[in-house]
């Protein structure tokens, strides 16, 4: 068995170096277009002051995008090194994507940023724009195939367990491919990604302006960002309106946490958009229910059920039920490959094989569980839903605030009044941790919501780690937290330090003095 | 294409690819391991420290993208490999991490701020980044020639006695050498080709000394592999059978690491590689030729690399605690679907990374100078 301080430290560093990871990858997404969009401007009007503006944030873009390919690495030994069984049960299918990720998308971007930064003096002007686009194509290509990955761990198509090789394999890469869920949330990540781009740009504008420095500088960054954001911010909300209605056909499990909705309600359900979900008493306090929402969004007609957490926890016993069945037949097919009763009992059961592992934290051997054992094991389905519910909340509140900001960014640079509000600048400003804190917020979700699962309903997290010591996993966690936090420390001084310089470093006609009359 | 290649020839191609894609990864990314190895050495100066940097700066990116794709290949194609492997070896692997983390980011920083005392702390940053990785993978590939301490239980979850310090073995750490020795000698020879004076002399002369390093000690390496207890098949195993390690049976053996080059003479022609690219590289450099010398000393890095595999095929990584249990060619591989899948994707994919590539060798070929590097605002 595996040591439980191995499986929690596991999942501490897994999470924290995603989470990390995921700070400077929405960056690269976003800057990676703004400065394609910024060059092909520059190539078509022939005007210096947008090579300017792709120089330097593109400069901005090169010390994000360092420490997105170092963290990136760990994101990928990880799998071998601290979820060694995961690997190994499902790298048949999981694998494929994540090579794939590496001829087609990483590749592209890592060999393109060298040209990016090197090729100004020895490409012509569209040779140039080339390889920016290529290099916005490779970082869109990754999340791709990443979230393809990562929605067949929420939605686990297109495979089945091979009792030959005690594994899931692959039956149809189609449907690993065109899975819905890995749509929905590769949209909805990617502008999740143009938006941390458009408010990087918009509120870095915004300091410019408010100390006056370079405006025709700034007010032009801003527009861009500004179009730019407000097409990304409107996609966040609708695609992930679509996130929430492919969870909630996939994983509701997950879509009943988020809501903290304890009993199945005869549809149309309602929405709690605020209240304080109660674990032990099964229920939430002093909620503000709006009626009809939630059947509406999460099954997108008024009447089908929206199921409850007691009623979903009821299903999975049942569930473990069958999976015990498919537990004992394998145990028989280990000794007997060949026994056609047992195969027929595997394959009956064999879609609730997941579940019976479930029982392996209480009981090493599965087939002779006590009712109260699979009554546990059921419950152990219910993710954390007051941290859901919360998290989900903020999210969709800050997605809706981008909405208002860049829709009243849109109106000002389209009246040439970019620079007439102060408060709307200072506005801007504070806005720049808020993306950062959705994704984080979205990924949590995602992720924790997934809970106790690490591939839903097929292999639980706690089986799915490596079998090394807890100690071992405490110096690389330690490691981790102590390098990580001294390269944010240099990244973030870098950051300030070229914001400072401000663009003046790139080209004479941005020059301070010059910038800062109005030209033209 | 997909009726005419069995399960079998799957697995073999599968088994030759990940060569190629480890040597693609040592000779591609192992010139600017070992150009950083140099670093503090042959640059004396900042503006020549700075050019040693640039040699490699504007490529360096991509090339690593040939570990992590064999990291990802390995993944897919291997996943019983890549589990026993990541795992078994949790905290060298962990080592190797901060070193590449830390490589991008003193590559892209040190030169971002003047104060002298930042640089220098970065290029000796930059200099553990080339040799610890160069070291552990040397230490690794010696590992797994003397076998690695695994078994796998009922339900094929691998259990794993050993440590961090176990695996500095002697063997295994002259492989070690062999290994910075090899990048040494490779990160010389570009240098040589792309640093513009004074660098390329002394780069020159780093070079062609690690070049005879590489040939005593690779030397040195195979007699005592000849000594080894190697690993040996006995019995029966079917080629295109499924993939589970448990059930065959395997012995250790006094010598068993020959048995490929006994029953195919040819082979010798792989190591012969690793020491023919060496001397050739040694001549050309002694020549200045220098574009020469960093072509063979990228054939000796392929064939040193392609020496371990071709020793211990069908061996991936055998196990010392239960040779039986040793993963192989014929039972640690995916499902013959998805081998077909990723070779599939592999053929489209690999011709146009390969093209890409050479076009921006091409734009960006030339000697790096130290006028270059003042008059360009991005120069690292
Ligand atoms: C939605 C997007 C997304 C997500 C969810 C992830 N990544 Fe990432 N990753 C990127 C988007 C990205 C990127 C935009 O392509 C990066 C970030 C910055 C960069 O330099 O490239 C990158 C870099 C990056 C690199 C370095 C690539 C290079 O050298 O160019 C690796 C190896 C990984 N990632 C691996 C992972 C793994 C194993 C993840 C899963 C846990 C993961 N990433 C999550
Ligand atoms: C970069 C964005 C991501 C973030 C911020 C993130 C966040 C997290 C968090 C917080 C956890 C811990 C959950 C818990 O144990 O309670 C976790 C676990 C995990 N995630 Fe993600 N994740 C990200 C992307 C991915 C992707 C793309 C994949 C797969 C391709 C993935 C695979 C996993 C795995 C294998 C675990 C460990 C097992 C588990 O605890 O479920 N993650 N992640
Ligand atoms: C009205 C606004 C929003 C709604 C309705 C919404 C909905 C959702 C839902 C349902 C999920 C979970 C998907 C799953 O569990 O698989 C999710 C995840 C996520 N959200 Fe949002 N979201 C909104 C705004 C935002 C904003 C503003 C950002 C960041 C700028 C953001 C970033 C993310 C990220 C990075 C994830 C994790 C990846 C994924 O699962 O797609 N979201 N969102």
């Amino acid at each position: 068995m595996i040591d439980p301080g191995t499986v929690e430290l596991s999942r501490l560093q897994f999470g924290l170096t995603a989470m990390y990871h995921f700070l400077f990858v929405p960056l690269t997404l976003g800057l990676s277009v703004l400065l394609a969009i910024m060059e092909s401007v520059y190539v078509m009007t022939g005007r210096a002051i947008w090579r300017e503006m792709t120089r330097f944030w593109g400069v901005l873009f090169g010390i994000n995008f360092a420490m997105g390919v170092a963290t990136g690495i760990t994101m990928e030994f990880q799998f071998g090194t601290n979820w060694a069984y995961y690997s190994q049960y499902v790298g048949d299918i999981f694998g494929a994507p994540l090579a794939i990720e590496g001829l087609m998308a990483f590749f592209l971007e890592a060999t393109f940023v060298g040209l990016f930064f090197f090729g100004w003096d020895k490409l012509s002007r569209v040779g140039h724009l080339v390889c920016t686009c290529l290099l916005a194509l490779g970082t869109n290509l990754s999340a791709l195939w990443i979230l393809i990955a990562n929605g067949w761990m929420q939605h686990p198509v297109g495979a089945a367990f091979n009792f030959r090789t005690m594994r899931m394999e692959v039956t149809s890469f189609y449907d690993v491919l065109f899975n819905p869920v890995a749509q929905a949330k590769f949209v909805h990540t990617v502008s999740a990604g143009y938006v941390t781009g458009a408010i990087f740009v918009l509120a870095i504008s915004a300091w410019f302006l408010l100390r006056g420095r370079y405006p025709e500088f700034a007010k032009r960054s801003m527009t861009v960002a500004a179009s730019f954001g407000l097409a990304s911010a409107l996609s966040v909300v609708v695609l992930g309106d679509e996130s929430g209605y492919t969870a909630s056909q996939n994983q509701k499990m997950k879509i009943a946490a988020i809501e903290a909705d304890w009993q199945t309600e005869a549809p149309p359900a309602s929405f709690t958009v605020f209240g304080f979900p109660d674990v032990a008493g099964r229920t939430t306090h002093f909620g503000i229910r709006v009626p009809w929402a939630l059947g509406l969004i999460a099954t997108r007609s008024t009447d089908e059920e929206v199921p409850g957490i007691v009623n979903l926890v009821a299903d999975n016993a049942e569930r473990i039920k069958h999976g015990i069945a498919a537990y004992g037949a394998l145990e028989t097919l280990r000794v007997h490959p060949g026994d056609s009763a047992a195969i027929a009992a595997f394959t009956t059961n064999e879609h609730d094989l997941g579940y019976a592992l479930l029982l392996k934290r209480y009981t090493p051997k599965v087939v002779d569980a006590t009712p109260a054992e699979i009554e546990k094991a059921a419950w152990d389905t219910v993710p954390g839903v007051a941290p859901l519910f919360w998290s989900f909340r903020f999210m969709v509140a800050i997605g809706f605030y981008f909405v208002a900001l860049f829709a009243f960014a849109f109106y000002l640079s389209a009246r040439r009044r970019l620079d007439r509000h102060r408060w709307f600048l200072t506005a801007a400003l504070w806005s720049l941790p808020l993306p950062w804190i959705s994704s984080e917020l979205g990924w949590f979700v995602a992720e924790y919501g997934r809970q106790p699962w690490t591939i839903d309903g097929v292999l639980p997290t706690f089986l799915s780690a490596s079998s090394v010591s807890a100690g071992t996993v405490w110096t690389s966690l330690l490691g981790f937290v102590v390098f990580y936090s001294a390269l944010a420390v240099v990244e973030l001084y870098l950051m300030m330090k070229y914001v400072r310089i401000g663009p003046a470093a790139f080209g004479s006609s941005a020059a301070p003095d010059r910038a800062a009359q109005p030209a033209e | 294409m997909a009726h005419l290649l069995d399960y079998a020839t799957l697995r073999v191609l599968w088994w030759l690819l990940l060569g190629v894609l480890l040597a693609g990864f040592a000779v591609m990314d192992g010139f600017d391991l070992g150009a950083a190895i140099w670093l503090p050495f042959l640059g004396r100066n900042d503006a020549e420290r700075r050019i040693v940097i640039n040699s490699f700066g504007p490529v360096w990116e991509g090339n690593q993208v040939w570990l992590i794709l064999g990291g990802g290949a390995i993944f897919a194609a291997w996943p019983m490999v890549y589990a026993v492997a990541f795992s078994g070896f949790y905290l060298a692997m962990f080592l190797v991490l901060c070193t590449l983390i830390l490589r991008p980011v003193a590559i892209k920083y040190r030169s971002k701020h003047a104060a002298p005392r930042w640089r220098t702390l970065w290029d000796w940053a930059l200099f553990v980044a080339g040799l610890v990785p160069a070291l552990v993978f040397g230490v690794a590939v010696g590992n797994a020639l003397l076998g690695v301490p695994f078994r796998f239980d009922g339900d094929l979850r691998m259990i794993y006695d050993g440590g961090l310090l176990g695996l500095f073995r002697p063997f295994a750490v002259l492989a070690g050498l062999v290994s910075v020795a090899m990048l040494a000698m490779h990160g010389g020879a570009f240098l040589a080709s792309k640093a513009a004076s004074p660098v390329t002399e002394r780069a020159r002369l780093a070079a062609a000394l690690s070049a005879l390093v590489v040939i005593v000690l690779f030397a040195l390496a195979g007699w005592w592999a000849t000594r080894l207890d190697g690993y040996r098949i006995v019995g029966v195993l079917a080629h295109d059978g499924p993939s589970n390690p448990v059930g065959k049976q395997a012995v250790q053996a006094a010598g068993a690491w020959l048995d490929n080059y006994r029953a195919l003479p040819w082979l010798r022609v792989v190591p012969g590689l690793g020491f023919a690219g060496a001397a050739l590289a040694a001549l050309a450099l002694a020549l200045k030729w220098d574009k020469l010398a960093v072509f063979c000393s990228g054939l000796s890095v392929a064939g040193i690399v392609a020496t371990a595999g071709v020793s211990m095929f069908p061996f991936i990584l055998p196990s010392s605690l239960d040779p039986s249990m040793s993963l192989t060619v014929w039972d640690a591989s995916s499902s013959r679907t998805t081998l077909v899948i990723m070779l599939v994707a592999t053929l489209i994919f690999m011709p146009i990374i390969l093209l890409y590539t050479a076009f921006v060798y091409r734009v960006l070929r030339g000697r790096v100078s130290a006028g270059q590097i003042e008059g360009e605002t991005n120069s690292y």
